[in-house]
Formats: C-alpha cells, sequence, structure tokens
C-alpha cells in the first residue's frame, strides 16, 4: 500500500466524518443558521464520497445544485422570520425525543437486518462506462421521460412558488 | 480499503437516513425538518451512487438517478421556501410557538365557528381554497 493509497484513504475518513457530523450538527443544534451550516457540511462530504464513487460529475453537480442553491435559499428563508442567531424551538425541546428515538431504532434495526442478509451479487467484469457522455446519452434517449418529467416539474414548481408568494394578502 | 467496499456507502448512506428520521420527527420549525427531508434525499442519492459504482451493470444509470433526486430536492425546498415566505406574510412570523399562541388566542384569522354560512362573494364556493 502506498503512500498515495494511505492518503486517499484518510481523505475517504474526511469525507465521512464530515458528512456524519455535518448531519448531526444539522439536527442538534438549536441557531437555525447553524442548521443550514451543517447541512452544508454534510452535502459537500456526500459530494467527496460521490467523487470516490467515480462520478466527478455528479460531484460538482452536488455542490452546485445542494451548496450553491439549495442552502443559500434555506437561508434566505431563515433569514426571512428570525434574527440570525436567534434561538429557534425553545421550550419544545425534547418533546418529541419520546418518538424520535424509537424512530431511529426501528430504522437501525431494519436497515442492519437488510443489509445483513443481503448477499451482494460479484462486480461484473465486463468493461463498464462511468463517463459523462454515457449519463447524456442516457439522459437524452432511454431516461427521456424522466428528463422531460423532471423539467415540468421545475417548471411547475417554479410558477407555484412565485403564486404562493405572490397571491394577495387576506384583508382579515 | 474501506472506500471501495458497498457497506462503507451503505452505512453512510444509512446514518445519513437515520438522521434525517431523527430531524424530521424531533424538529418543530419548517427550516429544520425541510433541512432533515434534504439529508435524507441526500442519503438516497449516495445510496443509488454506490449501487451504481459496485453491482450495477450498467453504471450511469445511477448517476441520471441521483440527477434526478437532484432536481425534486430542489424543486421541494423551492415549495417549501416559498410557504414559509407566505406564512410571514399572513402571521408576520415563522417562529413556530409564536404561531401557536396565534392559533390558541384566534388572532390568526381563523373565524370562529358561529359566524354562520361563508359565502364568497364572487365566483363559486369554493374557489377561495385555491
Amino acid at each position: 500500500m502506498s503512500w498515495a493509497d494511505i492518503f486517499l484513504e484518510a481523505v475517504f475518513y474526511i469525507f465521512v466524518l464530515l458528512t456524519v457530523f455535518g448531519g448531526l450538527l444539522a439536527v442538534r443544534t438549536q441557531i437555525l443558521m447553524y442548521t443550514v451550516l451543517g447541512a452544508a457540511v454534510a452535502f459537500l462530504g456526500v459530494a467527496g464520497l460521490f467523487m470516490f464513487l467515480g462520478s466527478l460529475f455528479l460531484s460538482m453537480m452536488q455542490i452546485l445544485i445542494y451548496l450553491g442553491a439549495i442552502c443559500i435559499v434555506l437561508v434566505f428563508g431563515i433569514m426571512v422570520g428570525y434574527t440570525p442567531r436567534q434561538v429557534a424551538e425553545q421550550g419544545i425541546r425534547g418533546q418529541n425525543l419520546l418518538l424520535a428515538v424509537p424512530a431511529c431504532i426501528a430504522s437501525i434495526v431494519l436497515l442492519r437486518s437488510a443489509v445483513g442478509r443481503t448477499i451482494w451479487p460479484p462486480v461484473p467484469t465486463a468493461e463498464r462506462d462511468f463517463s459523462l457522455d454515457a449519463v447524456g446519452v442516457h439522459l437524452l434517449e432511454k431516461y427521456g421521460l424522466a428528463f422531460e418529467l423532471i423539467s415540468v416539474l421545475l417548471l411547475i414548481a417554479i410558477i407555484g412558488a412565485i403564486i404562493v408568494v405572490t397571491v394577495k394578502e387576506d384583508p382579515r | 480499503m474501506l472506500s471501495q467496499d458497498l457497506k462503507t456507502y451503505l452505512v453512510v448512506a444509512a446514518l445519513l437516513l437515520i438522521i434525517g428520521v431523527y430531524g424530521v420527527v424531533q424538529r418543530r420549525s419548517f427550516i429544520g425538518m425541510l433541512i432533515s427531508a434534504e439529508l435524507i434525499l441526500a442519503g438516497a442519492g449516495l445510496n443509488f451512487m454506490a449501487f451504481n459504482r459496485f453491482i450495477a451493470p450498467e453504471p450511469a444509470v445511477g448517476q441520471v438517478f441521483t440527477l434526478i433526486i437532484m432536481g425534486i430536492a430542489a424543486t421541494e425546498t423551492a415549495i417549501g421556501v416559498s410557504f414559509i415566505l407566505a406564512v410571514y406574510r399572513q402571521f408576520k412570523t415563522i417562529d413556530p410557538i409564536q404561531l401557536n399562541e396565534l392559533q390558541e388566542s384566534s388572532l390568526c384569522g381563523i373565524p370562529e365557528v358561529d359566524d354562520g354560512p361563508v359565502v364568497p362573494s364572487g365566483g363559486k364556493p369554493g374557489d377561495q381554497d385555491i
């Protein structure tokens, strides 16, 4: 195992830790701005894992869409109603812990049993095309309908969002 | 090497899912729940990519699916934040506690029961629901 491999492994662990601790920060902190920060760190970690999975394109798209668009929109949503350092959910914290912890334990048990019992088929040894060209061909040929549907969904969402925020205020 | 093992990625994706479920159940603010849902979607995308890399016969399919998941996540965020804006315009706050207090003191505009049948002045009944 060369030094380069050890370095790559270390980078991989760093990305895994970023993902998990970013997620934990996102759900455990009380200041909402830190929540978005934790989510951004988690998304960055996932982007790094995508790179290790052999798709630089997906990694860049993850950074562009999640970090560049979604997190900015979420920060904007927070700044509408809260001051940046305001503590949200004060006084109702811990109310749902009795529900949340059993839900997590049930998820862990279910996933653990599913992953443990499955026998994964061996990796096909044939030449496989991970390239961006293949993604483009798939997106426009075989999965063209899904591509169109997601475009229409985005369009509807944009129009719906504009309608929701520009509807006239109720005079009551 | 852990970075070349399918189960590592499955465990990380499962952790993201579990963290997201915890957040969705435990959080009581709109933004917090929205972010937790995003974490769940990120975990799903990671799972797709892991299966794509290790056991799928056609390795571009998982990337296509992950791209579609990203699009859906962006859609969900746009709709959620627009709802938050609408709630803010109506109630001038998005703090769940204050919204709850507003509801209890019936200041939030919900009419009392004995107002009689509500007939909108223009249009058919049910038009105001849109």
